[in-house]
């Protein structure tokens, strides 16, 4: 009776071992064994040989089991020797416990598919139930809770009789529903209560443990696992719609982004200027070259190498913009249709000439630290370099909102748009103003390519995919207004990600593009028309 | 960069290569001048984009074979004559490709061209080899569907890639749910319209089949990443089936790796990605997701470990990648190479004869050979992206899989043969015995 019980309990006495992380000598046998099969290089054998370790209770299980799913479990095939790699530079003899001071060359590190990482997954889970971070116990009742593995139930109960944080102690009880739930013998009423409990759980996941309930469940449990599994996707169904316009504010920043510096060479001065998602390529590559500075000279300073780029990526992307407008632009005002050939050209040149020195393969513009992974709000996930983004985008319009208002130079530039021959007589420089309206209009793409660099392909074409949309966004704001274009941007947005779950991407992006057909020819001017001396001229 | 260029290639290409960069620089657009003919000298063509967007993928293929014409120049070329490269820009603009190919073979009469990428281009191409009787080594994974007596298909067909991917997720990874992603065009489309075939046919439900296409060059994944997530909360073991084309990769794999979808609960295979295209990414994220392939960089044979590292040192590169379509390149160049020489001639028509039953060692450790149908053997592996954006092997088929040019999943495909042997036809139906059946 008492062994049964205990055999029942393997994984406690497993937990407590460690968390005294008593360094036992290893006993010679079976988990000597199982550690030297990891150097056979067969998944079955690496299986056999994680489960004997996780119930071996061994005080190195543990660091074995972590070890092998970061890579740092190394294997000679020679020798049949396994060892650890530590994080902190100190080797041990997997077997053994004891420091080596390297680990041969002919070792490589133990193989793992995913059938086997989840394998790990659920050892490391039940090897971290009783561990004193209660955010390491919460991940181990996670992973209970997506295995509903049936000889944990003990180790589950133990550990929520024991547990006082309350997050942690809700995940326990998730995690023992889901286990009753799908247990043979478990009574009805323990299954209409685990039922209950998953159902305030109320998300992905739990729909995906009722609805993975097999069909031959006794009538009254079929129905509360249908009206649980109905509850939860209708609130899904709520959730789902926030998503939505949560994606479409999202890629209306990316829209807006992209657009904004448009909005001042085409919207503000006219230039129908093609090579305008060039200059954000060029954005995103000097963002590439700061950070591989960065990397090779100051690695320390990695996460901070994007907010370096951006007033480099402003300078370089501006003063290309100022050296075209010298040499091509000026020359072709007042003439569309060659300075929509000349600046297609060009940005084909443009490319090609990134082509040549960076090379026809995307660059890697890694994410730092601030920007990587998500956080989840109710139902939805709100990836932090999206969230970034929109922040960043407001924050580059309200600048040049209050540039073009507060400053001399945006004075002289609406000056210049509303009519050109005046503000020359009250003695503008109006070509040195056309330069620096280019300029400012090509920083601020080269800007945009800062933050594009993140969500997308660093290759010569990373302009191109955005030259059309930004068009879009600018004649669908109105042209010359910038209000016109912030609000232009995040309506396509809005409705872009609203289609697209019921038409598919492809047939979304046609709807749209009909439906801004269809408005300009009821408002040709667009959303917001600038009125005004200057629309006559 | 330029003056580096001409140091690497100090052959008589290197003047038109040297023109074609700053050509290329100048006007954005590459042009040649012709090409004087050379007796002492046998030809052959060099049908890659270099600019535009496919020369993200095509430039390492032109490298390529002009990696492979120079290891053959040391061994004293073909037939006693040396190999000349004569490499022409389509610039990803498919009718540009038909074009250039007419240009190779009737101004530089060259004997043999290596080309194309995307299906669109060879399809394009395709006219221009039939009129003119010419040779074209296609190099890339494609859809299938197609047997012609002038092209040379040494890249997989979908038996030899799709097919064993999902069932390998069938059988070890219990898959039961399938979402099939692609890009919007004829590889996705039709590759796609194979594997529901394919899988309907194991008893997969209709309302366990997602399939979803979008635009080339999408990057705003979230909502279909989102969706992915759905659908596989639905209590059954659901997989990722990818033919995303190259570049909307990127942004694809990095919405899975921020919105958290690992690769053990929904694991993604794609056809499309190789070493090359994850040179671009941060891998931890993504470790665990599968790509199905004929080659690997990190398989280690003898026959490899030799052309990676004589591929490094020609590039000049020793960080430079390989990739599955290049091994086809190789096997490719090395089959023509046999073929001449058994007909002892480049002339088109001997060369087509004597190229089926040709073996050649491929670098994985098996023998090539080009079958009847145009097509030839290959192994399929399965790899699992590793944290150093390599890939680690978990599965291999026994033996080699003869690529079928004919999908026998389709109903409208399933009785046609490709014979350029015994019945001199693309697309011989066996239940008719007729040549000429549906599809070409």
């Amino acid at each position: 009776m008492l062994s049964k019980l205990f055999k029942k309990l393997r994984p406690v006495p497993v937990a407590i071992l460690l968390m005294f992380a008593i360094a036992l000598p290893a006993l010679a046998g079976p988990f000597e064994d199982a550690v030297g099969k990891f150097a056979n290089d067969e998944f079955s054998d690496t299986e056999e040989a994680v489960e004997a370790i996780t119930n071996s209770g061994n005080p190195l299980a543990f660091t074995i089991i972590s070890a092998l799913q970061d890579d740092r479990l190394m294997a000679d095939p020679d020798t049949k020797k396994v060892y650890v790699k530590g994080l902190d530079g100190k080797n041990i003899d997997a077997a053994t416990g004891t420091a080596v001071d390297s680990i041969p060359d002919s070792a490589a590190s133990v193989r793992l598919n995913n059938r086997l990482r989840r394998t790990v997954e659920a050892a490391l889970g039940s090897l971290t139930l009783q561990s004193p971070d209660p955010a390491k116990r919460i991940q181990a009742a996670q992973s209970v809770f997506k295995t509903h593995d049936e000889a944990m139930l003990p180790a589950i109960d133990s550990a929520l009789s024991k547990e006082t944080d309350k997050a942690a102690k809700l995940a326990f009880s998730e995690a023992r529903a889901a286990i009753l739930l799908f247990k043979q013998d478990a009574t009805d009423d323990e299954k209409l209560e685990a039922i209950a409990t998953i159902k305030a759980r109320g998300d992905q996941e739990a729909l995906a443990l009722l609805t993975g309930l097999t069909g031959d469940q006794p009538p009254a449990i079929a129905k509360a696992a249908a009206g649980a599994t109905a509850a939860i996707q209708s609130r899904l169904a709520l959730w789902s719609m926030v998503q939505n316009a949560w994606y479409g504010l999202s890629l209306g920043s990316v829209l807006l982004l992209a657009a904004i510096g448009l909005a001042i060479t085409f919207g503000v001065m006219g230039v129908i200027n093609m090579a305008h998602g060039e200059m954000v390529m060029i954005g995103a590559y000097t963002t590439f070259v700061v950070q591989q500075t960065i990397r090779d000279s100051f690695p320390g300073l990695i996460d901070y190498a994007l907010i370096m780029a951006v007033p480099l990526a402003f300078i370089v992307a501006g003063a290309i913009g100022i050296l075209i407008e010298r040499s091509i632009i000026r020359f072709l005002y007042g003439r569309p249709l060659e300075t929509l050939l000349a600046t297609w050209g060009l940005s084909l040149v443009l490319q090609q000439a990134v082509r040549t020195v960076f090379g026809p393969t995307n660059q890697e513009v890694s994410n730092p630290s601030w920007m990587s992974g998500a956080f989840e709000i109710g139902q939805i996930t709100i990836t932090y370099n999206r969230l970034w983004i929109l922040c960043f985008t407001l924050a580059v319009f309200a600048i040049l909102l209050a540039m073009l208002r507060y400053t001399a130079l945006g004075l002289e530039m609406r000056a210049v748009t509303q009519n050109r021959r005046m503000a020359a007589s009250m003695g503008i420089a109006t070509s040195r103003v056309d330069a620096l309206t280019f300029g400012l209009g090509s920083g601020i793409a080269g800007i945009a390519g800062v933050a594009l660099s993140q969500i997308d392909n660093v290759s010569p074409n990373l302009g191109q995919s955005y030259i059309i949309d930004s068009f879009m966004v600018v004649v669908f704001g109105g042209v010359g207004n910038l209000w016109g274009t912030l609000v232009g941007a995040f309506t396509l947005g809005i409705a872009n990600k609203f289609l697209e779950p019921v038409a598919g991407a492809v047939l979304a992006k046609i709807a749209i593009l009909v439906l801004i057909i269809l408005f300009i020819q009821k408002r040709p001017r667009g959303l917001f028309a600038l009125k005004g001396r200057a629309v006559e001229a | 960069m330029l003056t580096k260029k001409t140091q690497i290639f100090a052959t008589p290409v290197s003047r038109r290569r040297w023109l074609a960069a700053s050509a290329g620089l100048v006007l954005g657009l590459t042009m040649f001048g012709s090409a004087k003919a050379d007796d002492d000298t046998i030809k052959v063509g060099v049908l890659h984009s270099l600019s535009g967007t496919m020369a993200i993928s095509e430039t390492t293929l032109k490298d390529t074979v002009l990696f492979m014409i120079d290891e053959q120049n040391k061994k004293g070329g073909v037939l006693g004559k040396k190999l000349e490269a004569v490499v022409v820009d389509p610039a990803s603009n498919w009718p540009l490709f038909a074009e250039k190919a007419r240009e190779l073979i009737t101004k530089d009469k060259v004997s043999v061209v290596f080309g194309c990428w995307t299906s669109v281009s060879r399809k394009s191409v395709l006219p221009v080899f039939k009129e003119l009787n010419s040779i074209l080594f296609y190099p890339v994974q494609y859809e299938g569907e197609e047997s012609e007596r002038n092209v040379f298909y040494t890249g997989a067909a979908p038996n030899q890639q799709a097919i064993p991917a999902v069932d390998y997720l069938m059988k070890d990874e219990k898959v039961k749910r399938w979402v099939l992603a692609g890009t919007d065009y004829v590889y996705p489309r039709t590759t796609n319209k194979i594997l529901e075939a394919y899988l309907k046919s194991k008893g997969v439900k209709d309302e366990d089949i997602m399939i979803n296409y979008t635009p080339f060059g999408h990057s705003d994944w979230q909502t279909i990443v989102a969706d992915i997530k759905k659908f596989g909360s639905a209590g059954k073991k659901t997989a990722v089936v990818s033919t995303i084309n190259g570049d909307a990769n990127v942004p694809f794999y990095k919405e899975l790796g921020n919105q958290g979808i690992k690769a053990t609960d929904i694991p993604v295979v794609a056809f499309s990605v190789g070493e090359e295209e994850l040179a671009g990414i941060d891998t931890k994220p993504l470790v665990g997701h599968l790509a199905a392939w004929n080659y690997f960089e990190s398989i280690k044979t003898p026959a490899n470990e030799k052309f990676i590292k004589e591929w490094q040192a020609f590039t000049k590169n020793p960080k430079r990648t390989t990739n599955d379509p290049m091994e086809a390149t190789y096997i490719g160049f090395n089959m023509w190479v046999k073929a001449v020489e058994k007909a002892k001639s480049v002339d088109a028509d001997k060369v087509i004869d004597a190229l089926p039953g040709t073996k050649t060692p491929n670098l994985t450790g098996g023998v090539a050979e080009l079958l009847p149908n145009h097509h030839i053997t290959k192994p399929v592996f399965i790899g699992e992206i590793k944290a150093n954006g390599q890939f680690d092997v978990v599965y291999k088929t026994p033996g080699l899989v003869p690529g079928d040019a004919w999908s026998k999943e389709l109903p409208d495909s399933k009785d046609l043969i490709g014979d350029w042997v015994g019945k001199k036809c693309g697309n011989y139906n066996t239940k008719t015995n007729k040549c000429g059946g549906q599809g070409s």
